[in-house]
């Protein structure tokens, strides 16, 4: 147990991979991220760059969101976060994060959710 | 180059906000097949992990050394318009899950519960999270071919307040499973023009602006 330096989460196939991945660091700046936070490119993958980073910037091409990058690279959603902080700091990609207020008990506004309603009645 | 990628829909350029709304149940009570039926891709995986230190993480016995959670979830995605995007995210709902709800889920727009109704029981946590929480949600009765409950029924089987729309439906029907999603934004519209109104409205006049089309549908097989 104590040769264990520290319990690692993800994928119990790869935590090494995971840890790599960050470098065992955590971001409390990463909570900015929310599951459904569009994510843009800036810039085209660079050669030397972490593979998973030229993955992120391929997808992102198109706005995607935080949860399919997740999705698509098999990695925790935590993971993706802190990888999205190191490309914002960096200027690699944009984020447009959600609009809505991420406040409990409090309701959407009522213009946003006559546009949901308009979008799913056309589904 | 790479089929996970390309296998992709994008989004358009244009598209700046994402919305969420989740749909809550017990094992196989037809989540994935509701995110399915009205998803624009085939539902995606993923999972989030919370280590969590010295905390008894749940009431069985000896398992306090344990320090992470993971859940995992299903999601899909519906274009709404050129800039809107709604992420309908599957989620179980048994108590580890909850540990992670402010994490992943604060700022949805609202949750459906979907119930199997043989097993009403398997939906009483999650209904009392979901209050807890302050999420505003509608319960749906997936449609098992079961015994048919009056409303009623279900109503008291789920301590279900009045003003909470209750309906059926059938998970695998793209147009029953738009449907429920019509009747929660539906829901939310009308707490929130409540609310904006000065948030003295009762329940009754909350029931009176939900359109009659957001009761249970009549539904004999």
């Amino acid at each position: 147990m104590t040769s264990a330096p520290r319990p690692r989460p993800g994928r119990d196939d790869a935590p090494d991979r995971l840890y790599t991945l960050t470098g065992g660091r955590s971001r409390s700046d990463s909570d900015v991220f929310d599951l459904v936070t569009l994510v843009v490119a800036e810039c085209d993958p660079a050669p030397g760059m972490q593979s998973e980073h030229v993955a992120i910037l391929r997808m992102c091409a198109r706005p995607t969101a935080l949860v399919e990058i997740s999705a698509t690279l098999n990695l925790p959603v935590g993971i993706v976060r802190i990888m999205l902080c190191d490309l914002l700091d960096t200027g690699r990609i944009s984020a447009r994060h959600p609009r809505t207020a991420r406040v409990a008990d409090r309701l959407p506004d009522t213009d946003t959710l006559e546009q949901v309603l308009v979008g799913l009645r056309n589904l | 180059m790479d089929s996970a990628i390309s296998d992709r829909a994008a989004l358009q350029a244009t598209a700046d906000n994402g919305l969420k709304i989740v749909v809550v149940g017990g094992f196989g009570v037809g989540k994935t097949t509701m995110v399915r039926s009205v998803s624009e891709i085939r539902p995606l995986n993923t999972e989030e992990t919370m280590t969590r230190a010295g905390e008894d993480v749940d009431d069985l016995g000896g398992v306090h050394s344990k320090t992470s959670t993971t859940v995992a979830f299903d999601f899909g995605r519906i274009t709404l318009d050129a800039r809107s995007v709604l992420y309908l995210f599957g989620a179980p709902g048994q108590e580890r899950f909850w540990f992670l709800w402010d994490r992943l889920f604060s700022g949805t727009l609202g949750a459906v519960v979907l119930v199997d109704t043989r097993r009403l029981a398997d939906s009483w946590y999650a209904i009392d999270r979901l209050e807890h929480h302050g999420t505003p949600f509608i319960v749906a009765c997936n449609d098992f071919g079961g015994p048919l409950h009056t409303e009623q029924q279900i109503r008291e089987a789920l301590d279900l307040s009045p003003d909470v729309p209750l309906v059926e439906c059938d998970a695998r029907d793209r147009s029953s499973s738009k449907y429920v999603l019509i009747t929660l934004v539906e829901h939310l519209h009308a707490l929130s023009v409540a609310r904006a109104e000065g948030g003295g409205a009762s329940a009754a006049s909350l029931d009176a602006d939900q359109p009659l089309a957001a009761l249970t549908p009549e539904h004999n097989p």
